[in-house]
């Protein structure tokens, strides 16, 4: 099976990814599914009877407003990296939680790479599966390259200045 | 200037470390070319047409006598004995090997500097007037809020993967000497009608292909909400900026497809939402961190001058030396402390490539800089380095002493202080040279009586598009074009990078590299037939338009 970093930690993925040109519910695979935002928003009460968990994944271009009803339905939301340099979804997540406080799971999905593991934790991710085989256990390192950050984000509430100065 | 706590050193620490296992990593095969690019231009390292270059960050180009000195020995032992001030106030090393470069940032941190995004689609350097502090017209010290901006920008984490490089000025005073007006954020000190400081906020600015001044969008924003504004500019930007075709990338290009207003208003838009909902108002700056770093930007003890007395000894000196008073009319300008002036190195000596000094002369500023001032200096977007707080009474020495190390050069604000780029000799994206025009128009102009007749110049040199040569606001423009693989140059007049800020026009087809010198004589001709009595270059154009100076430079030869 595949595995993720979920919190720091090495788990296993249960995880189907449904395909962005996906149209219907027809044939959906089984057990848990990461369901594409537009087959979400037209088939959300269709996809209620799935068995198995129902995510929703977004890609950078799609906007996170569009979930802002379903949240507390979805036990994930994915965000796709379409390169590792297209930094939209670093914002997506920053709003998923400063402004609509979801609770669930952020799942960075595609092509991200490990050097940006810090950087995505500080602004909502707790979950990175990697498209590509990496050394997963090796990759938590990133998550703690720094030991605090000067701003305000998702981790933190308070910038440097009001908390340490 | 400011001095790093335990938390800000422990960040550039934890940078040095990062990076250092990202390189050996991707020495390892781990980390792909591809994967490795962005890494390395965030921490400083370009990979140009003959070796890689590392940009280090002098932060709003104020840098200490004892960080002159760790470059000077950073550039012995991992260079080859000299680095270059660029048009953004940092510094540049151009031969340093990629798997040393961790030694370097090493190096670096233990005098409190860094390379952290000094190049890559990020925050990069904010700028400011080289004379903040002291400047006659001076409304308000911009370096604390630039300080503050330096910090909220490092390693900020939402905005390290922006559609492309963004980069902010802070402008403090009447005059505007940090080109505000064309950077992607331009941030105006200012006073509302209650007396109150803020900042008028303006975006969009920029050179490079598209060369476009900035737009007002906040005429007053209180100045405890700057990071949580700033957050919502850049928000905006990293959403929605063009992420298809770089060349569409800048937030200029943004602003001017939706319009400024509506750009304003989607700011506006973010920004309530962050400081209503988001939490954001939990970033407000407080007036005890305000005053923490502004506590860093202390006057030295001003010692009480007889002014009388002083202004004749100077008299006194100039009349009996020429070229001392050459020098103090040209590269020293009054402070708003009497008795005390700021003095300008000239970078340009004829001969070497503008902006480059050899690791002596870094000593040599640094000694200069604890002797005769507080042991700080400012790097200039002109690639030239001031000395300030100098007692007028010491000038004479200072000028002796500035000249036995080649740093003397009278000709500050002159044609031949041009601002350039490092174009075809080491840049890799470069149509043509540009030092070696730059040095070719040095060589023409070597008679300094008339270079001092011809007055105020700027004349800028880029050897691409890119611009990193301010071709286009120069009062004179050079920009090196490629013409079926030959170097060529595009001559433009009449820009300006003041307040009035204004861009250069082309002046016609491109002359060849042996036709450029003296395109540029001719246009100085025109120049000089047509003055008025006391009218600098750029006002004689505005008078009498382009037309004169097209018709003389493409006048067929009879
Ligand atoms: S203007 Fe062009 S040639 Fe000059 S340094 Fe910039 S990119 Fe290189």
């Amino acid at each position: 099976m595949h595995k993720m970093l979920s919190h720091g930690k090495v788990i296993d993925n249960s995880w189907t990814l449904v395909a962005a040109d996906v149209p219907t519910t027809d044939n959906l695979p089984t057990g848990d599914i990461l369901v594409p935002l537009a087959l979400w928003c037209g088939q959300h009460s269709v996809l209620k009877n799935h068995i198995g968990a129902v995510g929703v994944w977004l890609d950078s271009h799609e906007e996170i407003e569009t979930l802002t009803g379903y949240l507390d339905q979805l036990p994930v939301v994915a965000i796709n990296f379409p390169k590792f340099v297209d930094g939209r979804g670093f914002s997506s997540a920053r709003l998923l939680r400063d402004r609509y406080h979801y609770q669930g799971e952020i799942r960075a999905i595609g092509s991200f790479i490990r050097d940006q593991l810090f950087l995505m934790q500080r602004c909502g991710f707790s979950q990175f599966s990697f498209s590509d085989e990496i050394d997963l256990q090796a990759a938590t390192a990133s998550l703690s390259d720094f030991s605090d950050g000067y701003q305000t984000a998702a981790d933190q509430a308070e910038p440097l200045f009001k908390r340490l100065r | 200037m400011y001095i790093y706590d335990q938390y800000d050193q422990k960040l550039v620490d934890e940078r040095v470390a990062q990076y250092r296992d990202q390189t050996n990593r991707y020495l390892d095969g781990q980390i792909s070319d591809e994967e490795f690019l962005p890494i390395r231009l965030q921490n400083g390292l370009y990979v140009q047409r003959l070796a890689p270059m590392l940009r280090i960050a002098i932060p709003y180009g104020l840098i200490s006598s004892r960080q002159l000195r760790a470059l000077a020995n950073i550039s012995r032992r991992f260079d080859k004995g000299y680095v270059h001030f660029t048009t953004r106030q940092n510094i540049q090393l151009n031969w340093p090997r990629l798997e040393e470069v961790p030694d370097i940032l090493a190096e670096l941190a233990k005098v409190q500097m860094h390379a952290i995004q000094t190049s890559g689609n990020c925050i990069r350097n904010t700028t400011t007037d080289q004379f903040a502090g002291v400047a006659v017209d001076e409304i308000e010290d911009p370096r604390p809020w630039c300080e503050i901006i330096r910090q909220w920008s490092t390693i900020h984490p939402e905005f390290a993967f922006l559609p492309r490089k963004f980069k902010i000025a802070v402008c403090g005073s009447e005059e505007d000497r940090a080109a505000f007006l064309l950077h992607d954020i331009g941030i105006q000190l200012v006073k509302n009608s209650n007396g109150e400081s803020g900042f008028h906020i303006y975006a969009g600015g920029g050179l490079g292909r598209t060369p476009v001044i900035a737009s007002s969008i906040r005429e007053y924003l209180p100045r405890q909400h700057l990071l949580s504004y700033l957050d919502a500019i850049l928000r905006v930007y990293n959403r929605y900026g063009n992420r298809d075709n770089k060349y569409k990338a800048r937030i200029k290009i943004l602003v001017k497809a939706w319009t400024p207003e509506v750009f304003a208003q989607r700011v506006e838009a973010e920004w309530q939402q962050i400081i209503s909902s988001d939490g954001g108002v939990n970033s407000e700056l407080t007036e005890n961190e305000v005053n923490r770093v502004k506590g860093f930007f202390t006057q030295p003890d001003y010692e009480p001058v007889d002014m009388l007395k002083v202004e004749a000894g100077l008299k006194a000196q100039a009349t009996d030396n020429l070229a001392f008073s050459r020098w103090l009319q040209r590269n020293v300008r009054d402070q708003k402390q009497p008795g005390y002036a700021s003095v300008s190195l000239s970078l340009k000596p004829a001969g070497v490539a503008p902006g480059d000094v050899t690791d002596g002369q870094l000593e040599s500023i640094a000694d200069l800089a604890e002797r005769f001032s507080n042991g700080e200096v400012r790097s200039t977007h002109n690639q030239n380095v001031v000395i300030a707080d100098v007692l007028k009474s010491a000038l004479f020495d200072f000028w002796q002493q500035a000249k036995v190390h080649g740093l003397a050069t009278p000709t500050i604000g002159t044609i031949n202080d041009m601002i350039c780029c490092p174009g075809g000799d080491y840049c890799s994206l470069a149509n043509a040279k540009s030092i070696p025009v730059a040095e070719a128009i040095q060589r023409r102009f070597d008679d300094l009586d008339y270079v001092y007749d011809l007055g105020d110049l700027e004349l800028n040199i880029s050897g691409c598009m890119n611009a990193c040569g301010h071709h286009h606001v120069g009062h004179i423009g050079i920009l090196g074009v490629d013409k079926k693989g030959e170097e060529w140059y595009q001559i433009q007049l009449g820009g300006s990078a003041s307040k009035q800020a204004a861009l250069a026009k082309v002046l016609g087809p491109s002359l060849s590299r042996d036709e450029v010198v003296e395109g540029i004589e001719k246009i100085i001709d025109v120049y000089v037939e047509n003055r008025l009595e006391g009218e600098a270059f750029l006002q004689t154009y505005q008078r009498v338009g382009m037309n004169k100076f097209k018709e003389r430079v493409y006048a067929q030869n009879a």
